[in-house]
């Protein structure tokens, strides 16, 4: 059994303009170990999926479907079910470093926190651990460091000392939604290095939440390509870069300006992103669609495996899209 | 030869930082934002600028057009040092030189109509024309960027991110001016929205004749559209080329290391690729380093590098290090190490 099963997962938000649809009916199922990327642009839904799986939707909004974690059903759970898996079975690392983390409590504080709480560890001793976990992060003097208050942390440094957190009781599955978003590139290599060597220690799944497509190309083993709350495609990395088998893939990919290689006119997408408070019926990437017709704008054929591993979910069939 | 449209010399912008622990006799300490830049840029050129955060790109760009006090010199078309003007007399050479900004949302008034937001330099710069022909011209300028003229007596609001910016443009444009800067222009936009912001960049340069300063931190957007390139560290520049030479043979460590660390959206390319470790953070500006400001993080960094500032140096393709040329296999292994 899969450590992570998602079936029909829909995020619904209830606001004085109508309706959000921002997650409509996603499934996956995640093994222990895997790497799985989530890549979409804003507005996609990635977030909200992620927040729906930790029970982290804003008031307004409603989940539905199914979430189970090593076959406990977490969507939805009242807090007593829930809390002892964040956190200690589930972390997430999140995109701002400074608003994530507390700017009145010196960091190792916050972090001792962690494990005070769900470890019921003595203060001396999550504080130890704590700068344990700092130094496995490769903060320079760690154990210096764990005195000071976030603001006197870089951004990448924030960004560690999150990860490091997030680290504290050994989750085995660990959500980073855009953890390198806000940073230098340099930084985001650093960062991006320092999860994959712990990702290879740990032996915890990840899922990687970015608009990155480059970032998802060096660390993940699985790709979802989400557009306005749908599953476009889903599949291993290295076939999905080599044959995008999606239109939006193949726009997406083609929109990227790289710098290992010599072009003119970028290809864009025309038009913009969708209204998601007006959910499309059928396909939501329809209306910037080369390849539309009516029938997608009336519906969708549902995400079907063409290829070994390979699924997609679009009304026209590969051999189409010249 | 014809003149530069802008030449900058040894530009410099200091910063004067004040603690709240200073006593009012201290003397406040010095940032330099911008260090000794030098450049120039001929008509209808593109000049990127690519930085991290903290190099002083945005600094440099502004200090241009009088936004923050510089010294040195910004002589435009051979004639006027812009840093010599006063603000009345900037004033004449404004609607020459245009801003784009990077948040496209926050750079617009919230309160006044898209077509109010387009007329407004013309109204300022173009004293005179009739209310009419205003409207006109805001309508043309509106349909050339891509937005539907009927959607005038619009709000900023009411508009997507990639709508906004386009309003931005169209607002920058109006007066025609000869030199548009701008600065992150899509680094808040969307992959597939950016391509067509910068197609429309590109197209525009071309059908007008502009010159472009382009500041970005993403060096794949800077390339692909940029004929020379400049990088920046700590308000100084490590490298100055064309774009084609800097992205095929970069000569300074720190440009090499920037580019090894774009991520590649090739699975293959990206598994492939040597990453050039830098160590720790950039230096705090208050205090940056001796010699050489990238020395601290440079896999190839020698005691003459602590003691000797290098100069900007070559023809053509201008490279501030004592050591260039690509970095070794064996240099990075012991930089990783």
């Amino acid at each position: 059994m899969a450590m992570l099963e998602v079936r029909d997962l829909s995020v619904k938000f209830h606001t004085p303009d109508g309706t959000v649809s921002a997650v409509n009916g996603v499934s996956l199922s995640l093994e222990k170990g895997e790497t799985l990327g989530i890549v979409g642009e804003s507005g996609s839904g990635k977030s909200q999926f992620a927040f729906a799986l930790m029970g982290l939707l804003a008031k307004n909004g409603t989940a539905s479907g199914s979430v189970k974690f090593e076959g406990k059903d977490i969507l939805n759970a009242p807090r007593e079910v829930i809390n002892p898996i964040r956190a200690q079975k589930i972390a997430m690392v999140f995109q701002d470093p400074m608003t994530s983390l507390n700017p009145y409590m010196r960091v190792s504080d916050q972090m001792a926190e962690v494990l005070t709480y769900h470890k019921g560890m003595s203060q001396r001793d999550a504080v130890a651990e704590s700068v344990r976990m700092l130094d496995a992060v490769k903060i320079p003097d760690a154990k210096g460091r764990a005195r000071l208050y976030p603001h006197e942390f870089s951004g990448g440094m924030r960004q560690r000392v999150m990860i490091a957190m997030s680290l504290l009781c050994r989750p085995g599955l660990l959500i980073a939604d855009e953890p390198t978003t806000a940073l230098d590139v340099t930084v985001q290599a650093q960062i991006m290095n320092l999860l994959a060597d712990l990702q290879r220690d740990f032996g915890m799944a990840t899922i990687l939440i970015t608009h990155d497509l480059g970032v998802v190309a060096g660390f993940c083993r699985e790709v979802l390509v989400l557009y306005g709350g749908t599953v476009m495609e889903k599949s291993p990395t290295d076939p999905l870069f080599a044959t995008p088998s999606h239109p939006y893939t193949r726009g997406l990919l083609a929109a990227i300006p790289r710098v290992d290689q010599i072009g003119d006119e970028l290809s864009s997408i025309p038009g913009s992103p969708p209204n998601m408070t007006q959910a499309p019926k059928g396909c939501p990437f329809a209306p910037r669609c080369g390849y539309s017709g009516d029938d997608c704008l009336d519906h969708l054929d549902p995400l079907t495996e063409f290829a070994p591993d390979r699924w997609r979910a679009c009304n026209r069939k590969v051999e189409e899209l010249a | 030869m014809t003149a530069p449209l802008l030449e900058a010399q040894d530009l410099r912008v200091a910063f004067h930082l004040r603690r709240a622990s200073d006593m009012p006799w201290t003397k406040p300490t010095l940032l330099h934002a911008v260090n000794g830049v030098n450049f120039d840029l001929m008509p209808g050129e593109t000049l990127g600028i690519v930085g991290e955060s903290g190099s002083g790109k945005s600094t440099l760009a502004r200090a241009l057009i009088q936004m923050v006090p510089a010294t040195g010199k910004a002589i435009w078309q051979g004639k006027t040092d812009l840093l010599a003007l006063s603000s009345r007399e900037m004033l004449k050479y404004r609607a020459d030189i245009q801003m784009v900004f990077q948040d496209p949302l926050a750079s617009l008034n919230p309160r006044m109509t898209v077509g109010q937001i387009i007329a407004e330099p013309l109204k300022t710069h173009r004293k005179g024309i009739k209310p009419a022909e205003v409207k006109n011209r805001v309508k043309a300028m509106m349909d050339r960027v891509g937005l539907l003229p009927n959607q005038i007596n619009r709000y900023p609001h009411e508009f997507s991110g990639g709508q906004c910016q386009r309003i931005g443009i169209a607002r920058a444009l109006i007066v025609e001016p000869k030199l548009l800067i701008c600065d992150e222009p899509v680094s808040a936009l969307d992959v597939s929205i950016q391509a067509q912001v910068i197609n429309l960049l590109a197209e525009l340069q071309r059908d007008l004749g502009l010159a472009m300063i382009f500041i970005a931190h993403d060096l794949s957007v800077v390339k692909h559209i940029s004929d020379r390139v400049m990088v920046l560290y700590l308000g100084r520049t490590m490298e100055l080329a064309s774009s084609h030479d800097l992205y095929s043979a970069p000569q300074h460590p720190y440009t090499q290391a920037l580019l090894s660390a774009v991520p590649i959206p090739d699975p293959q390319a990206e598994r492939a690729k040597v990453v050039i470790p830098l160590a720790g953070d950039l230096p705090s500006p208050l205090k940056p380093p001796s010699g050489c400001v990238f020395r601290t993080r440079c896999p190839r960094a020698v005691e003459r590098c602590a003691a000797e500032v290098p100069v900007l140096e070559g023809n053509g393709h201008a490279v501030a290090c004592h050591f260039p040329g690509t970095l070794q296999l064996a240099e990075i292994e012991r930089a990783t190490a």
